[in-house]
Parts: C-alpha cells; sequence; structure tokens
C-alpha cells in the first residue's frame, strides 16, 4: 500500500515535470534548440503571476487567463529577437545564448524580487485533497496532471495533423527544404517558442500554488525537462510525457526510502535510462 | 520581344570570399525547356541556389517575369513562382510520402484545385506514390523518392521549376521513367531549368542548352544544332 501510494504520488508529480517537459520536447526536442533559459523563464512568470496577485484581485483562473497570453509573447518576442539569430545545423550557438539568458535572467529577477522564496496565497486548492480506495490525493496534483494529458494530447495532435504542425515538422527536419518548399522557418519556429512559453505560463501558476519559487529555483526545473525528454525519447511529445512520470515515480520511490534520496534517485534512473537505452524510451525505430 | 519568364543579369555569387560564379547572363522563355551542363564544380548548383534566394545577390542580378528579385528569400520565391527539386531530394524524415506532398500544398501559391497540380494528377503520374502514400519516406528507394521531391516541387504550382541533377544516382530505367514526365509538366504551362551531368540526356529533354565551366557560361545554344565537339570544348575548356 505504502509503495503503491509513493506510485500514485509519483505519477502526481510527473504531470508537474510534465508541464515543464512539453515546452522543451518542442524547442529541444522537435526545433533542437537547447534552451538553457527554460526553467528561468518559468521561474520569471512564476514570480510574475505573483506579483500580479498581489495588486489584481484575480482568481486563480483569472491569474492563468492573464499569464498564458504574456508567456505567448514572451516567447515570440525571445524566438524572433534572440533565438532566430543563433538557430541553424550548429546547436552551440543557441546553447551559448541561452546559458547567457539564463544568468542575465536570474540577476534580473534577484534584481527585482530579491532571494526571497514566495508563492501565491493559498486559496484552498493547494491543500485540498480526496481520498480514493484509502489513497489520498491532492486536487491540486491532479489536477495539474489532467492540465498534462490534456495538454500533451492537444499538442500532439496539433503537431501531426494542423498545417503548423507539419511546417514544423519539416523545418526540423530540413530548414533549408522547407524553405525550398514555401516554409517561412523562422516565423514557424517563433510560433513554436511562444507555444513552448505559453505553456510555461500555465505551468508557472500550478508551481506557484503547489510550492515556493525563488529566483535561483530555474536550472533545477530545467534539468527535470531535460531529463524527462531524454529518457521519453528525442521528438516525441508523449515520450517527454513519459519520462516526466518516469522521473516522478522514480523521485517519489527514492523519497519513500529516505527522505533525501528523492531527487538523486530520479537522476539516477535517468542515467540507467541513457546507459541502457539512450535513444529513449519512446524513440521511433528507423 | 518577350519578356523572359527568368533572366539573370551578370550574376556573381558564392559562398562567403569565395566567387564560384563570375558574371552569369541566362534567360528562360515561358514554355521552355533548358538545361545547365558542366562537370562538377562548375557552378550549376551555386548558380540555381543563387536564383533561388539561397545565396546572397543583388536584387537585379535575378529577374523574375521582368521584376527583379534577386536575394528574395526561398519562401517567397515560392509564392511568386519558383520551385525546386533539390540536389539529394533533401525530403523531409520522419513523415510520410503524403505529408511531404501537404507542406508544398500547404504553402503554395494557389490551391491544389486552382493549379494544375493536385495529388490525383501526381498519383496518376507516379502510381507508385499512390500505393506508398502512408508510408515513411525512409522506406522508398531512391527513385521513389526522386518521384516525392518532385512532386512536392509541382504541388508548389509553380511557373518555373528547378531541378537540380535528378537523375543523379539512380539506374537508367528509373531515370528514363523520370524523365519521360518532362514534357507533360512542360504542356502544364510550367518552364523548366535543367541541371545536369549527362550531356546527352540535357540534349535530349531540352530546348536549349547552357554550359557551364569554372564559373562562366562558356556555350549556348539550341540543344539540337551544338556539336558534340563544341560541347566537349565548352564542357572540358578548349585545350
Amino acid at each position: 500500500m505504502q509503495w503503491l501510494d509513493a506510485i500514485i504520488q509519483g505519477v502526481l508529480l510527473g504531470g508537474m515535470y510534465a508541464q515543464y517537459a512539453l515546452g522543451m520536447a518542442l524547442m529541444f526536442g522537435v526545433m533542437r534548440i537547447v534552451n538553457i533559459a527554460h526553467g528561468d523563464v518559468m521561474i520569471l512568470l512564476s514570480l510574475t503571476v505573483i506579483t500580479l496577485a498581489g495588486v489584481l484581485p484575480l482568481g486563480n483562473i483569472g491569474l492563468i487567463v492573464v499569464i498564458v497570453p504574456i508567456a505567448v509573447l514572451l516567447g515570440w518576442v525571445l524566438q524572433k529577437f534572440i533565438l532566430n539569430k543563433v538557430v541553424g545545423a550548429d546547436p552551440l550557438p543557441s546553447l551559448i545564448a541561452t546559458f547567457g539568458l539564463s544568468i542575465a535572467l536570474q540577476n534580473l529577477m534577484l534584481e527585482v524580487w530579491s532571494a526571497d522564496t514566495r508563492s501565491l496565497p493559498n486559496s484552498g486548492i493547494a491543500s485540498a485533497s480526496f481520498e480514493l480506495g484509502g489513497i489520498y490525493m491532492g486536487v491540486l496534483p491532479v489536477l495539474v496532471l489532467i492540465c498534462a494529458i490534456v495538454l500533451t494530447f492537444g499538442l500532439d495532435m496539433v503537431l501531426r495533423t494542423s498545417r503548423f504542425g507539419r511546417g514544423l515538422r519539416a523545418a526540423a527536419a530540413d530548414t533549408e527544404a522547407a524553405a525550398m518548399t514555401g516554409v517561412d522557418p523562422k516565423r514557424i519556429y517563433a510560433i513554436a517558442t511562444a507555444i513552448a512559453v505559453g505553456i510555461l505560463g500555465l505551468a508557472a501558476v500550478f508551481a506557484a500554488l503547489r510550492a515556493t519559487v525563488s529566483p535561483s529555483d530555474g536550472s533545477a526545473q530545467l534539468i527535470y525537462a531535460f531529463e524527462a525528454v531524454i529518457i521519453g525519447g528525442m521528438g516525441s511529445l508523449w515520450g517527454a510525457f513519459l519520462g516526466a512520470m518516469v522521473l516522478g515515480v522514480a523521485q517519489a520511490i527514492g523519497l519513500r526510502i529516505d527522505p533525501g534520496l528523492g531527487i538523486l534517485f530520479g537522476h539516477l534512473v535517468f542515467l540507467a535510462v541513457l546507459a541502457t537505452r539512450p535513444e529513449g524510451i519512446m524513440a521511433r525505430k528507423k | 520581344m518577350t519578356t523572359p519568364i527568368l533572366s539573370t543579369h551578370a550574376l556573381t555569387g558564392g559562398y562567403g570570399d569565395f566567387q564560384a560564379l563570375f558574371g552569369i547572363d541566362l534567360h528562360l522563355d515561358k514554355g521552355e525547356v533548358i538545361s545547365l551542363i558542366g562537370a562538377n564544380g562548375a557552378g550549376k548548383s551555386t548558380f540555381l541556389k543563387s536564383i533561388f534566394g539561397l545565396l546572397p545577390v543583388a536584387p537585379d542580378m535575378v529577374r523574375f517575369e521582368g521584376t527583379p528579385v534577386g536575394g528574395t528569400p526561398a519562401h517567397q520565391m515560392v509564392r511568386k513562382g519558383i520551385s525546386m527539386v533539390p540536389e539529394g531530394r533533401r525530403l523531409f524524415t520522419g513523415m510520410t510520402v503524403e505529408e511531404n506532398m501537404r507542406v508544398a500544398i500547404d504553402n503554395a501559391r494557389m490551391s491544389e484545385a486552382e493549379g494544375p497540380w493536385s495529388r490525383d494528377r501526381l498519383f496518376q503520374l507516379f502510381p507508385i506514390l499512390k500505393e506508398k502514400r502512408r508510408q515513411p519516406i525512409e522506406n522508398l528507394s531512391g527513385g521513389q523518392q526522386q518521384m516525392v521531391a518532385i512532386s512536392r516541387a509541382l504541388l508548389c504550382q509553380p511557373k518555373v521549376l528547378l531541378c537540380d541533377e535528378i537523375s543523379l544516382g539512380l539506374a537508367p530505367k528509373v531515370i528514363r521513367e523520370i524523365y519521360a514526365v518532362l514534357p507533360e509538366i512542360s504542356a502544364a504551362g510550367t518552364s523548366i531549368v535543367l541541371v545536369e551531368q549527362d550531356v546527352s540526356l540535357a540534349r535530349e529533354a531540352s530546348h536549349r542548352l547552357y554550359c557551364m565551366l569554372e564559373g562562366r557560361i562558356t556555350l549556348a545554344g539550341a540543344s539540337h544544332d551544338i556539336s558534340r565537339e563544341a560541347i566537349a570544348a565548352a564542357y572540358f575548356g578548349a585545350a
């Protein structure tokens, strides 16, 4: 029972990681842009949401409605004015540019918000729970998981069946050939990053409801997102979702063995996957 | 004299500091098929890329229907009515045959219904593609992939089709199959620029022929009037 509980809590935690990982799956897995500032952008959005909550009388839903468009715009600007200048066959320029952006963002956030930890005021949802067959589940984590599933499903559909999805996959496969076929790769990439950061906007609200955030927390979220994408397999959105689940469950089980082992367990499972199946669990067979 | 659909004027170009083209003057009339022959490294592919906005050139160096278009990005060239079958096919891996075609349809100058080319028409032209339409592109043979690459370029509904070495690496039988569709493409009103290494193939398939050597045009004329000796001299450089 104790282990079943650990697995369920792990899956719920995985829901949060899946929200971090989805944007990463799109940018790193499909577009091959290594965005080191991924976690910092999420923290920036979280802190923005917390400040907004202090000045505007918005409920949690209201905050989501406000922050997601801001996040979409931020993503579009990020791609249009920074990342589009460095994308190409070589992943190094984008890595260096976003590494610099990460440091700049962290310092900017320290300047604006100081190093204090903050969170959204508890509106009841963060501590609400229900019991199912002797296992207690938080309402918020279940909601997070449902959102993650809906987002993964929706984004996967968009990639597979829409005009934008085909253009993005074509540009990711061969940017020059896509341009020869009439696709404007930079425009497609700007939309993709807008979607990726938009999802982070939603994750930012949940993260600030669920726990505290401070300006230096971004790198941990970045690692979880990277690990989820790599465990799952590059280029597969459901792979990233599954990778997030694996990571969440590994951490929850580690935590049950010893409270200090949780995060380490997650990293160990990541290393084990890298050693035995480096192409990822859901990588397509060639 | 009517305005050529595509022309270049003292076109120079290359990669960074390396100059590969030295003043190319060429024109393509509406409905015409021209071929561009030359040895490896003569600058044929560089020339096509320069026309198509993949390499930087000055606006006046390339004119499309009389308007300067040099240096326009490739995706905008497609909207104007130029498309290209690139060397080495360059299909979108991880996508099916039909998805590869649909990327072109999504971004074409006009819809599948308005333009001369539709998937149905191409499936009639290349029946094997209909059979394999749901297969990932990686499962197709080289010749079948070339058919997809040609279909993809045609679904952009081009006025001018640039073909870069479409016979390269294919079996003679497959090459004949592919060249057999060129008259139909031409009949649909599309003008064609063929870049070829195979001289006899290029002569048979085109109205006029240009020969390039070390970034310059060394010979130009009606394909059937030019003697083999003249081509040999232009192709290898007069001794």
